[in-house]
């Protein structure tokens, strides 16, 4: 048949410059100008990787400032053919997909509320994200945690606080997005903090 | 709602439109053959498939065609979805997909939908993403835009059978203006963390010595391409709202404007072509109509919160932050989401399943308004043609004139088939909708309780016939049942949809030309465009509203009296 010729002709040249060629050599050149964007914005430390600058992950412990809730699941160690909550696992990204008046969702959202302390809580402190990995909080959400990580570090409460006003990102020119502090950021700072 | 918010859409906005009016006249130059810095790589895809770009089809051959080239994408990705286990750049040692999920998947990339019944990091090996959907993500965009030149073709002269050789039309649009605009949005993708790298999944260490793997790919080139063709399918599973597709409210505004650009472009493409840019800007300016009136409500509506959760004691300072990430703000995921169901478009950069139940009204309406608003590359074009047709059919009914637009007598045949066109999408819709509804091995796909239980499952189906591909994520869609009658709404949304087209382009490229005269109905002024913007309202609204009201609508009133389900 005539058109069946240019058809095959075209998916596979086209697969051959859109699909192997142009992404290769477009890898290659990203990879050479900007390493650290393209390699994922990985943060080392004493030559190990503790991070990304871009995916949030989870602290429990005082010393630390806590991120939003996540819910994302992993395989379960027990039984593989089953998942349990994973917190922050950045291998399969997910929200709660629940909606608005899902009795499940307004139960997590109590609990976390109840945990939380003074009230009104924070939106932020008590919701899950969308990713499952947002490495931001609130600037309002990280105030209420000072107290705590000054108290676990045996650091001055202004001196955390400063360090938070350090770490705050404005939005981008004062106008797009949303103020917001990265929490593993932050948190290396507090540990290089002395 | 804040006026610093309105100053981020406003700015989005601006920039979009600005951008669309040169790259209308340029995508107007490349369907006439006018450019050509690829030339010798153009030739070279002519040569090798025997294609002579000089000679005109008719609706017919421009149709085959365009269905020979989809067959051929659909069957290679198809391939490559079941086989990646055996094919290389599989760092992970990922299976082959299941044939359902393969079936679906191939379906969707193939028609401009991007449904994802998948996870992009878990199921999808570096080799299937880069060479298999995001060669689909070009090429499905590519046939739509081909498509959008060819029928408006048939406005531009009198007397004519051929609207073009698609061939033709296809290459120099993939080549001109695809490819190029790919690269230069993925190079500010890279700068701004989206990563591009063949390297594995990274093991990090975290400050409490927890492991994190990270997964990597070559995500920024094709993340360019996925709103640039307005196509959707995320590279990770969570699409935009993924810290690495979406690092920044700067990365989240050019997508805007990806997922934008073209169909905006189109439209002063189309004015251009058929020799009356003014024909053109009244399309745009619908378009930027529904766009501006649908990202007020959205924003409105998630700005005031959730009731049930500011009961709690929870501030509502910030609105409904469930499944939404911190750095985008609410105005820019007003914009992203009206952009994005409007553009048939289908990245996300917050889930929807959690949003007020009139905040995930407006997405779900917007794509059941025909994604004409503006709807995918070139599908948003000649679907908005369709509806122009509908409009001036209306105003001849009004003044018993024959209805004209540009020139065209708009008769039975034509009418009949644009009414065809636009029954697939409430048809497909509201069929499988209310089939799944009652059927038990549909109904265990449904997450979520009470009218919104409902919401998920219209949803659905409204993305896949709308070829929009977003989704309310709670509902497990990859069950065969799903995968199948969701891949069936697809087909019929993008295929069954262009043929009717096809031949309504070609009965009117073969009419004469009327030269104006004091009884022609203007359709470049504010009546044409309130008119045009009615008929798409009433037409969308009668038939959808009955099935809203039983989902969001109800479930509004129901939060508004504190149940839960």
């Amino acid at each position: 048949m005539s058109v069946l010729r240019p058809a095959v002709t075209m998916v596979v040249g086209f697969t051959l410059l859109l699909g192997i060629a142009a992404p290769a050599v477009f890898t290659q050149v990203a990879g050479a100008i900007m390493p650290a964007q393209a390699g994922g914005s990985l943060i080392e430390r004493n030559g190990q990787v503790v991070g990304s600058a871009l995916i949030g992950q989870n602290f429990t412990g005082d010393r630390y400032f806590h991120p939003r809730p996540s819910a994302t699941s992993g395989a379960d160690p027990q039984d593989s053919s089953k998942t349990v909550d994973a917190p922050y696992n950045a291998a399969a990204s997910a929200a709660s997909q629940r909606g608005p008046t899902s009795q499940v969702l307004i139960d997590a959202v109590k609990e976390r509320v109840a945990a939380a302390g003074l009230t009104p809580v924070p939106v932020d402190a008590v919701t899950a994200s969308g990713s499952g990995l947002d490495p931001d909080i609130s600037p309002e959400n990280a105030a209420r945690q000072v107290a705590r990580v000054a108290q676990a570090r045996n650091l001055p409460v202004d001196r955390v606080r400063a360090l938070l006003t350090a770490n705050t990102t404005a939005p981008v020119l004062w106008l797009l997005g949303a103020a917001r502090v990265n929490v593993l950021r932050l948190n290396l700072a507090l540990d290089d903090a002395r | 709602m804040t006026i610093v918010g309105w100053a981020q859409i406003a700015l989005v906005l601006a920039i979009i439109v600005a951008a669309a009016v040169p790259l209308g006249r340029y995508i107007a130059a490349v369907a006439r053959g006018r450019v050509t810095w690829l030339g010798a790589m153009e030739t070279l895809f002519y040569r090798a498939g025997g294609i002579d770009p000089a000679r005109g089809q008719d609706w017919k051959g421009y149709g085959l065609s365009m269905l020979a080239a989809n067959a051929a994408g659909f069957v290679l990705l198809f391939a490559v979805l079941r086989l990646q286990g055996m094919l290389p750049l599989n760092p992970l040692g990922l299976d082959g997909m299941s044939s359902w999920l393969a079936f679906n998947t191939a379906v969707s990339f193939v028609t401009n939908t991007n449904w994802q019944a998948y996870s992009g990091e878990v199921a999808a090996s570096y080799l299937s993403q880069m060479a298999g959907l995001a060669v689909q993500n070009f090429l499905s965009a590519s046939t739509g835009i081909a498509l959008a030149l060819a029928v408006s073709r048939a406005f531009a002269r009198g007397g004519v059978k051929e609207l073009g050789n698609f061939w033709a039309d296809f290459t120099r649009v993939t080549l001109y203006v695809l490819l190029p605009l790919t690269l230069v949005l993925g190079t500010a993708f890279v700068a701004l963390g989206i990563p591009q790298t063949f390297a594995s999944y990274v093991t990090a260490t975290t400050l409490e010595g927890a492991e994190q793997v990270i997964p990597l790919g070559p995500a920024a080139f094709q993340i360019a391409i996925k709103h640039l063709g307005t196509n959707g399918g995320g590279f990770f599973g969570v699409n935009s709202l993924h810290p690495f597709e979406g690092p920044d409210a700067i990365a989240t505004a050019l997508q805007i404007w990806g997922q934008a650009i073209i169909p905006f472009a189109l439209c002063l493409t189309f004015g251009r072509i058929v020799g009356d840019i003014r024909q053109g800007r009244a399309l745009l300016a619908v378009m930027i109509g529904f766009v501006v009136l649908a990202t007020a409500a959205i924003y409105a509506a998630e700005a005031a919160g959730n009731p049930l959760l500011t009961a709690l004691g929870v501030d509502p300072a910030m609105g409904n932050m469930e499944g939404k990430d911190l750095r985008f703000g609410l105005p820019l995921v007003a914009l992203f989401t009206a952009t994005t169901t409007g553009a048939s478009c289908g990245a996300v950069n917050a889930m929807f399943d959690s949003f007020t139940p009139l905040g995930g009204l407006i997405p779900m309406f917007l794509i059941q308004l025909g994604e004409v608003l503006p709807g995918g590359v070139g599908s948003g074009l000649y679907g908005m043609l369709v509806f122009a047709l509908l409009a001036v059919f209306v105003a001849g009914l009004m003044v018993g004139r024959t209805p004209e637009y540009l020139g065209k007598k708009v008769q039975a045949r034509e009418i009949k088939l644009a009414m065809l066109a636009v029954l697939i999408l409430p048809t497909t819709i509201l069929g499988f909708t209310a089939v799944s509804l009652v059927l038990p091995a549909a109904v265990s796909s449904i997450q979520d309780g009470g009218p919104h239980g409902l919401s998920e499952m219209l949803y659905a189906y409204t993305s896949a016939a709308g070829n929009n591909g977003s989704a309310f994520g709670g509902l497990t869609s990859d069950t065969p049942w799903m995968n199948v009658t969701l891949g069936i709404a697809m087909l019929l949304g993008r295929f069954a949809y262009v043929v009717p087209v096809l031949a309504i382009a070609g009965s009117l490229a073969a009419k004469a030309k009327a030269p104006e005269s004091a009884g022609t109905f203007p359709t470049h002024g504010p009546l044409f465009a309130g008119l045009l913007a009615g008929v798409i309202l009433i037409l969308g609204g009668l038939q959808f509203l009955p099935s809203l009201t039983l989902g969001p609508i109800a479930e509004h009133f129901v939060m508004l009296a504190g149940k839960t389900f």
